[in-house]
C-alpha cells in the first residue's frame, strides 16, 4: 500500500485531517530543507509537499516565486532535491513526501528517469502544476510503473466532466485550488468550498486536499471541517523569507505555526 | 509517427503523407503541432481555455464576425498594406529583387494590430470588460491599448523592467492611450516574465477579463488563432506578388521572437513548394557566444508557457536569459508551429547577430528612407546575405514587420548619442 493512502487511512480511523504543509527545497538555501522537513512533521505535518525550484513558475504568487528565486541562486536542481529526500528518508520513513512543481525540469531529465530516481529516493507522489491529464499520458505510465501517485489540481473552474476526468487518473488524493487565483493570493470562503467538496466527492473516493488561501490556524480548522487535508505553503514560505537565513529561526517559526493549525484542526 | 517517448525525449515529428497539404494540416483538436504546443496550464484555466476555443471556433465561420474584422482592417488598420519593390536597395545588393512587406506602414506602426483587432472583437463578443496583455517592445502593448482605447475596454498591460528602460517611448504610448502598464521585476525581468505575469493576472480574474496574447506561442488555441489573425500578411502578399511581377516569390524573410509576423507571411506560402522559406532568430553576440535568443537554432525541445517547443534552457530544465539588442525578439521560446516547420525541414531558421541587425538598420534607412524596427532588422540583414547569392530575375518578399521608430533611442545610446 503506497505511503500516501496508509497516511489517510490511518487518519481516518482517527478521525483526524491531514496537515501539508508546503516548502520550497533549498529555499532559502539547500543545507535548511531537510532538517526543516523534520521539524515540520515533529510539529504535526502528515504529508509534506516539496516545492521543486523552477525560473517561471507561472501558477505561483510573489511569495513562492521568490523562494524559487532565492533556491535557485544556489542551483538547486531537480536531482538536488532527490538528494534531499534520500536523506529525509534516513531517519523517517513514514511521512509521505509528494515533488510539487512544472513540467520542464521533469521532462529535460526524462520521465522514466526521473520517476525511477523518485522512487529510489522515496519519494510517494508528484504533483506536476502545469500538467493536465490530457497531456499527461506518458508521465503518468512512467510514475505508475513505480508506484508514484499522481496528484492534480482542481479548480473552483473545473466542471463535473473534468473532475471525472482527472479523478479517474489521480491516485493518493486531490488537491482543490480555493480560489482562482495564484499560490498566496486571496481569502477563501468556506462555504464555496464545502459546495465545490460536495461536487468532487460525487466523482471519487479520493481524499480531497485543500489549498491557496489557508493562512492561520482558524482558516486551517475552518477548511479541516470540510476536507480531508489541509495544504499550506505561501504562509510558511513567508515565514521561511523573514527569518533571512536564520536556520533556527526558521524551524522554530514554521514549527510554531503549523503546531497552531494542528491543534487547531484537531480541536474542531 | 511524432511522440514523445517515455524517456520524455522528443522524436523529430515527419510528415505522416508528403502529398498532405501543409495549410490546414495542423494543429490538432488538441492544439498539437506534431509533438509541439498543446496546453500546458493549472487546471484553472483548462475551463476558460476550452471556452475561448468554443467562441474562436464559432466566429472564425460567422460571416457578422469576419465582415467586422475585415472593416476594421481595412478602415482603421489601413489593410492592405503595400508590397513595396525596394528598387534601390534591390540594386545596392546586387542580387534577387527585394519586396518589401509594409507591416510598418500599420495603424500602430506594426504587424500585432492585426491580432489585437480580432482578439478584441472576440474579447467584445464574449462579454469582457477587462483586457490584459504582456509585451516586449510595446509594440504588441501599444496594438493592444489601442484596441481596448476604442471598445472602451480596460487595459492592463504586463512589460519586464529591462524592456521599460529601453522601450520608454512605447511606454509612455500605452499610458497615453489610457493603458496601465504594469512594471515586472521578476526573473530576467523582460518578456518571458511579463507572459508569466499576465497569466497569473488572467488565472485570478478569468471572469472579466481576455488575455490577448501577442504571439504565436501559449497554450491552445493561442498558437493557431493569433496565426489566423497574421496569416492576412501572407494571403495579400500572395495575391500582392502575383499582380506586381506575374508569379510567386522565391524566397520569404521573416524575423522570429515568437512568431507571429513570420508565421503571418509564411502560413498563406506553405504548400507553394519552390518557395524557399527562411525564419531569422537573434544571435545576439553570436550563437557561440551563449548570449543571444535562437532557440530554433541553439535550443532544445522542453515546455514554457502553456506550449511545448524548442527553448533556452540549462542542463537542469531552468529556462536562460536571452540576450538582442531587439526588446521584441528577446523571448526563450517559439511559436510551437515553428518548432514544427523546423522539424518537418519546410522552414530554414538562421541566426542574424546585434551587429548585422543595426548595419541593416542604418542601410534601409539610407537607401530606402524606411526606418526598420530593429526586430525587422534581423530579416532585412538575412537578405543581405541572400539576395547577393541569387540572380537579378529572381524574388525575395521581406516582412518589414514594423517601424523603427521605437528603436532610435536604443539606436543612437549604442553610438553614445543623447537624443
Amino acid at each position: 500500500m503506497s505511503r500516501i493512502r496508509n497516511c489517510f487511512d490511518k487518519l481516518k480511523s482517527g478521525n483526524r485531517k491531514a496537515l501539508i504543509p508546503y516548502v520550497t527545497a533549498g529555499d532559502p538555501d539547500p543545507t535548511v530543507t531537510v532538517p526543516l522537513m523534520h521539524a515540520m512533521v515533529n510539529a504535526g505535518a502528515d504529508i509534506i509537499e516539496l516545492g521543486v525550484p523552477f525560473s517561471d513558475p507561472m501558477a505561483d504568487g510573489p511569495v513562492i516565486q521568490r523562494a524559487a528565486e532565492r533556491a535557485l541562486e544556489h542551483h538547486v536542481s531537480l536531482r538536488d532535491v532527490l538528494a534531499m529526500v534520500t536523506e529525509f528518508r534516513q531517519q523517517d520513513s513514514h511521512t509521505p513526501v509528494v515533488l510539487m512543481g512544472y513540467l520542464n525540469p521533469v521532462e529535460v531529465m526524462g520521465y522514466t528517469v526521473f520517476a525511477e530516481a523518485a522512487a529510489q529516493a522515496g519519494v510517494d507522489g508528484v504533483l506536476t502544476v502545469d500538467l493536465p491529464p490530457e497531456e499527461a499520458e506518458t508521465l503518468l505510465a512512467a510514475l505508475q510503473s513505480q508506484q508514484l501517485d499522481p496528484i492534480f489540481l482542481l479548480a473552483p473552474t473545473s466542471d463535473d466532466e473534468r473532475i471525472k476526468l482527472i479523478c479517474e487518473v489521480a491516485s493518493g488524493y486531490v488537491y482543490y485550488v480555493a480560489v482562482k487565483g495564484v499560490t498566496g493570493a486571496g481569502n477563501l470562503d468556506v462555504q464555496a468550498v464545502a459546495d465545490k467538496l460536495e461536487q468532487i466527492r460525487k466523482h471519487t473516493d479520493l481524499p480531497v486536499g485543500v489549498g491557496f488561501g489557508i493562512k492561520d490556524a482558524k482558516s486551517a480548522a475552518a477548511v479541516a471541517v470540510v476536507a480531508d487535508a489541509v495544504v499550506v505553503g505561501s504562509a510558511l514560505v513567508q515565514k521561511v523569507e523573514q527569518a533571512a537565513g536564520q536556520h533556527d529561526r526558521i524551524n522554530a517559526e514554521i514549527s510554531g505555526l503549523l503546531a497552531k493549525m494542528r491543534s487547531g484542526m484537531d480541536a474542531k | 509517427m511524432s511522440r514523445v517517448t517515455s524517456s520524455g525525449v522528443v522524436n523529430v515529428s515527419q510528415i505522416e503523407n508528403t502529398n498532405k497539404p501543409l495549410i490546414g494540416q495542423v494543429p490538432d483538436n488538441r492544439g498539437h503541432f506534431g509533438v509541439y504546443g498543446g496546453k500546458f496550464v493549472a487546471e484553472t484555466l483548462m475551463v476558460p481555455l476550452q471556452e475561448l476555443q468554443d467562441a474562436y471556433d464559432q466566429y472564425l465561420t460567422d460571416p457578422d464576425f469576419i465582415a467586422e474584422l475585415d472593416a476594421d482592417l481595412q478602415h482603421y488598420v489601413g489593410r492592405p498594406s503595400p508590397l513595396y519593390l525596394a528598387e534601390g536597395w534591390t540594386r545596392h545588393l546586387g542580387g534577387a529583387q527585394i519586396y518589401l512587406k509594409r507591416e510598418d506602414l500599420n495603424h500602430t506602426g506594426a504587424h500585432k494590430v492585426n491580432n489585437t483587432i480580432g482578439q478584441a472583437l472576440l474579447a467584445k463578443r464574449l462579454g469582457k470588460t477587462r483586457i490584459i496583455a504582456e509585451t516586449g517592445a510595446g509594440q504588441h502593448g501599444v496594438a493592444t491599448a489601442t484596441v481596448a482605447a476604442r471598445l472602451g475596454l480596460k487595459c492592463v498591460i504586463y512589460m519586464g523592467a529591462v524592456d521599460i528602460a529601453r522601450q520608454a517611448i512605447n511606454v509612455y504610448r500605452m499610458k497615453l492611450l489610457g493603458a496601465e502598464v504594469v512594471s515586472v521585476e521578476s526573473g530576467s525581468k523582460t518578456l518571458k516574465d511579463a507572459l508569466n505575469e499576465a497569466m497569473r493576472d488572467w488565472v485570478t480574474n478569468i471572469d472579466d477579463t481576455f488575455y490577448i496574447i501577442g504571439t504565436v506561442a501559449g497554450p491552445h488555441p493561442y498558437p493557431a488563432m493569433v496565426r489566423d489573425f497574421q496569416a492576412i500578411i501572407g494571403r495579400e502578399a500572395r495575391q500582392q506578388i502575383q499582380q506586381q511581377a506575374g508569379r510567386l516569390p522565391d524566397a520569404l524573410i521573416a524575423c522570429v521572437g515568437g512568431g507571429s509576423n513570420a508565421i503571418g507571411l509564411f502560413y498563406p506560402f506553405l504548400d507553394d513548394e519552390d518557395v524557399v522559406v527562411y525564419g531569422v532568430e537573434a544571435a545576439g553576440d553570436g550563437l557561440e557566444s551563449g548570449r543571444h535568443a535562437a532557440p530554433l537554432c541553439a535550443g532544445r525541445p522542453g515546455v514554457l508557457h502553456g506550449n511545448r517547443t524548442y527553448l533556452m534552457e540549462d542542463d537542469d530544465g531552468q529556462i536562460i536569459e536571452t540576450h538582442s539588442v531587439s526588446a521584441g525578439l528577446d523571448y526563450p521560446g517559439v511559436g510551437p508551429e515553428h518548432a514544427w516547420l523546423k522539424d518537418i525541414g519546410r522552414v530554414e531558421y538562421v541566426a542574424i547577430d546585434d551587429e548585422e541587425a543595426l548595419q541593416a538598420f542604418h542601410d534601409l534607412t539610407r537607401i530606402e528612407g524606411i526606418i526598420p524596427a530593429l526586430e525587422s532588422s534581423h530579416a532585412l540583414a538575412y537578405a543581405t546575405k541572400l539576395a547577393p547569392t541569387m540572380d537579378k530575375d529572381q524574388i525575395i518578399i521581406v516582412n518589414l514587420s514594423g517601424r523603427g521608430d521605437k528603436d532610435i533611442h536604443t539606436v543612437a545610446a549604442l553610438e553614445g548619442i543623447e537624443v
